[in-house]
């Protein structure tokens, strides 16, 4: 078990309650430490596990918050409009206000619910989501904890927020939200296995499954040395938070709001927000396996650097939200087990021989590795773009196309004869 | 072994996000795949048909920019074409002009809103809508300047229009006429070419051009199925016959034929009002011989006319009096809508909107 | 500008290009419309279509007080022309009926049932009608002249 006093959180807020005979603070806790008698470290201990969770929760939700502004916008932006404006600078103070507005709605709950598991259900969607920051390092030194297997526990609670669909669609017992059920399970144990299977070359070049280990061994960005397993992770993240265009989960033109339908008030409100914070921790793993987690350069702060990373890699996913549109169910599973999947095998195969070659490779050996797979990343986006992708030319603007042909002549519409 | 599975049916609509008003349809689905679906209208019943027959000629023009909101100039002249033939009253050749370039920009309008949910629907986060809706605020602010009205004109009249286009309104079609073909070009980048659109729209939903005939679909998804049949080059009415122009022909008639038929008839429309502005000349808008309280002698009319989404045709029947013995609307939004189960069959429940889409329908013209 | 009723069939060429089709079918013509006896109606718009007329315009019930009238508007894509036959459904206004012609054109299928609806005409040949804007139980019909 990784030692808590790594963690910088850990130490000042432990120190800063510890009593000033403790041996581990010597002269780290604020205001010269001290504040609780000798003989309560104990009782140290548990106030600072529960000042930190405190913190980071509603951290969270300040995140949230800001993200839902952000992306609100960020949209408008992309949309030619101005987005929220009129609360607070900049309407920074908008979510807040229909955070509000949601706590006082009314709570419905349909006749025709499962009681229980309704209310349930918007509960268990939001622990997956704010476990993953347990172990999450946001800067140098300063994360909850460093557990050896974090990689695998991410992927583990990432898996479970299906159940939490599931459960709301069953709860609500509705047809629309069943249907949203059926795709969101379908679609994320699909895409799970690409995702899986993308980690093991980031796995392979840090030799541990530790996030801090992770970013510690990224002398070069990982997405530099691993872009297919950079593309692969993205998109399968994309596909595993229902984000547009795999929003089929939610996709308000068809399904209403899918699982979400019968849901009012706060009940709609936790859903909404784990669906936010899901998308920051998301991001935030992104950035820690493949973007070099908080590295940057002096004088910015590590986790100033981390921030940044988390929005720039949350813009892209706004970006994609406004200008693509929504894939059909067949086709996401087609793509997530025809291109996706074999772009990962071809990574997991390129990745593994390059280690072969190079088993504790120096930083010139890492930038050869990059050059190796960023050609055969090109060279099989393109391939597996001939193979699956649409089957019309490429269009360009204001010409007219093989498809659409320009009539000026005057014969007859149709054949005589025709008809009948 | 078969899985066995028990059919599910819904009802989407008459309140869904996607139905384009109140329309609504009993779909049985199995798993994902549609097997059965039943429109059921009505929701917006007004009895246009009914009220039409208590009013006089000249007031029965407001009914029809209820019928196709979106597109009510072309409703307005399909009405007031009728009711020309009918009372035999020769239109002034200005109004006659100004009746074109209305009608056109309200197309390019009404297209507009088509493509924009059709893209909607598709699941694009209201970026092409906002786009489109942008674009079509500037044809209803020509509108506005035309005749004070945006969406319900009522700016036709029997002989012409009721009148004359203020001055500022020719710069200001002027600025829209060379600013609108780089906003379809906008489009097609963001939209035409874009790969998920296509996956999502070839092959899907295709009708033959004979079943299409057969069952009196007319308009851009006629087009759409290679059938070159536009009424203002086949049987011109106003001054149509005067004008050069191109009818967009795809042969696919799939969802992605329909869309991009559409497309290429905004363009086609702005060529049609630049030939407008060429030959328009001064001159009475309306002539002054036709009377206020319009007494059409006792017989029967109808004139089909090319509308955003197909033909749409009134007809008249009058018994000498102030008011129609009979006003029977040829409504195209209803009648395209009669392959809509053939369409959606064997189709996943994402198609059902798309299709429903990309045959444009208005429910205002559909229950009237 | 050209006027519309030159796409449009006189009366009179009409009723000979039907007689070809169906003699003695034609009752009346008019100036560009021909009526056609109800149980001739099948055959004749089945021989129309089969000579260049696809597609069926419009379905229109008309209440002329002493009798109801049904109008076909119909359209040659090949030939670029329209014809108009109308039909008398029986003297009276009880429960007016003229054979439905849906087997011969698809589109008639909403248009008929919108007559029905609205005007109270059956249809007869495709089975049980179904109102299309009204409900079911729904009293009346709203465009006859005596509704109201």
């Amino acid at each position: 078990m990784p030692d808590p006093f790594d963690s910088v959180l850990y130490r000042h807020i432990y120190c800063t309650l510890s009593s000033t005979a403790d041996a581990q603070c010597e002269g780290v806790g604020l205001f010269g430490g001290g504040l609780l008698p000798g003989g309560f470290e104990w009782l140290a201990f548990v106030l600072t596990g529960v000042i930190i969770v405190a913190a980071l929760i509603n951290g969270i939700l300040g995140a949230v918050l800001l993200m839902i502004w952000g992306e609100r916008r960020l949209l408008g932006r992309l949309q030619g409009r101005t987005g929220p404006n009129r609360w607070g600078p900049f309407g920074l103070l908008t979510p807040i206000a229909d955070a509000v507005k949601t706590m006082f709605k009314e709570d419905v709950v349909p006749t025709v619910s499962d009681r229980l598991v309704f209310t349930l259900a918007p509960i268990l969607m939001l622990f997956p989501a704010l476990l993953v920051y347990a172990v999450l390092p946001i800067g140098h030194g300063t994360w909850l904890a460093d557990i050896n297997v974090a990689l695998l526990f991410i992927v583990a609670i990432g898996g479970a927020n299906v159940l939490a669909i599931v459960a709301a669609a069953w709860g609500s017992g509705n047809r629309y939200a069943m249907f949203s059920a059926m795709r969101a399970v379908a679609m994320l144990i699909s895409y799970e296995i690409p995702l899986v299977i993308s980690l093991v070359g980031v796995i392979m070049l840090s030799g541990s499954l530790s996030l801090v280990a992770i970013v510690n061994a990224q002398t070069i960005p990982f997405f530099i040395i691993q872009p297919l397993g950079f593309f692969v992770f993205v998109v399968a993240s994309m596909a595993e938070l229902n984000r547009t265009p795999f929003d089929v989960a939610e996709a308000e033109s068809e399904i209403v709001a899918g699982y979400m339908t019968d849901y009012s008030s706060m009940k709609f409100g936790l859903f909404f927000l784990a669906e936010f914070a899901a998308t920051i921790a998301t991001s935030g793993v992104i950035t820690v396996l493949f973007l070099g987690g908080w590295h940057g350069f002096d004088p910015i702060p590590s986790q100033i650097w981390f921030i940044a990373k988390m929005v720039g890699v949350l813009a892209l996913i706004v970006w994609v939200r406004a200008s693509w549109p929504r894939l059909r169910i067949d086709q996401i599973m087609a793509f997530a087990w025809k291109a996706l999947f074999e772009l990962t095998l071809i990574n997991l195969v390129v990745s593994g021989l390059l280690m072969l070659a190079w088993p504790s490779p120096s930083t010139t050996e890492l930038w050869y590795m990059a050059g190796i797979n960023w050609l055969v990343f090109i060279a099989s986006i393109i391939l597996f773009g001939k193979l699956l992708g649409p089957k019309h030319d490429p269009v360009s603007a204001g010409n007219v196309q093989r498809d659409v042909t320009l009539s000026d002549s005057d014969a007859p519409a149709i054949p005589s004869g025709g008809g009948g | 072994m078969p899985l066995a599975t028990e059919p599910i049916t819904i009802n989407v609509g008459p309140q869904h996000p996607s139905t384009h008003g109140v329309f609504r349809m009993r779909v049985t689905f199995d798993g994902e795949e549609v097997i059965d679906v039943e429109p059921i209208f009505g929701y917006l019943h007004r009895g246009s048909e009914k009220l039409a027959e208590s009013r006089t000629y000249t007031q029965i023009v407001t009914l029809t920019d209820r019928m196709d909101y979106v597109a009510s100039m072309n409703s307005n002249m399909s009405y007031i074409l009728s009711v020309e033939q009918l009372a035999g009253i020769e239109p002034s050749p200005r109004g006659v002009w100004l009746r074109m370039i209305a009608a056109e920009l309200q197309r390019i309008a009404s297209h507009l809103v088509a493509t924009g949910f059709f893209l909607q629907d598709l699941g694009a986060l209201g970026t092409p809508l906002i786009f489109t809706m942008r674009e079509r605020e500037l044809v209803l602010e020509l509108f506005e300047r035309l005749c004070g009205a945006r969406i319900t004109s009522s700016y036709m009249r029997p002989g012409g229009v009721f009148m004359d286009a203020p001055d500022d309104f020719w710069p200001a079609l002027d600025r829209f006429l060379a600013e609108m073909p780089h906003r379809i070009d906008e489009y097609e980048q963001l939209i035409s070419g874009n790969e998920i659109v296509m996956v999502r729209c070839d092959g899907v939903a295709v009708v033959d051009s004979q079943t299409l005939i057969n069952a009196s679909v007319t308009g851009p998804m006629l087009r759409a199925s290679g059938v070159d049949w536009d009424l203002r080059h086949r049987q011109p009415y106003e001054y149509y016959d005067q004008i050069k122009f191109n009818r967009p022909l795809a042969t696919a008639s799939d969802n992605y034929a329909r869309y991009i038929v559409r497309v290429h008839e905004m363009r086609e429309s702005l060529s049609i009002v630049r030939q407008c502005i060429e030959q328009i000349e001064p001159g009475p808008v309306r002539p002054k011989e036709v009377p206020a309280l319009i007494r059409p002698p006792a017989g029967d009319a109808y004139v089909g006319t090319e509308c955003p989404k197909g033909e749409l045709g009134f007809y008249l029947v009058s018994d000498g009096g102030v008011a129609p013995y009979r006003c029977k609307v040829r409504a195209p939004s209803l009648i395209n809508l009669t392959l809509l189960r053939d369409m959606l069959i064997g189709y996943k429940l994402a198609d059902l909107f798309v299709t429903f889409g990309s045959i444009d329908i208005n429910m205002g013209e559909v229950d009237r | 500008m050209s006027s519309v009723t030159a796409f449009t069939a006189s009366g009179q060429e009409l009723a000979a290009e039907i007689e070809t089709i169906a003699p003695r079918a034609v009752t009346a013509t008019g100036d560009f419309d021909a009526w056609v006896a109800p149980d001739r109606l099948i055959d004749v718009m089945t021989g129309l279509r089969d000579a260049g007329f696809e597609m069926l315009i419009g379905v229109t019930g008309v209440d002329y007080i002493a009798y109801f009238e049904v109008v076909y508007h119909l359209l040659s894509l090949s030939q670029n022309r329209r014809a108009i036959v109308k039909v008398r459904c029986g003297e009276g206004r009880i429960d007016p009926v003229v054979p439905s012609v849906m087997e011969v054109w698809r589109g008639a299928e909403l248009q008929e049932r919108e007559v029905y609806d609205l005007m109270g005409i059956r249809f007869e040949g495709r089975g049980q009608m179904k109102r299309i804007f009204l409900w079911e139980g729904f009293e009346g019909h709203p465009h006859r002249k005596d509704f109201l």
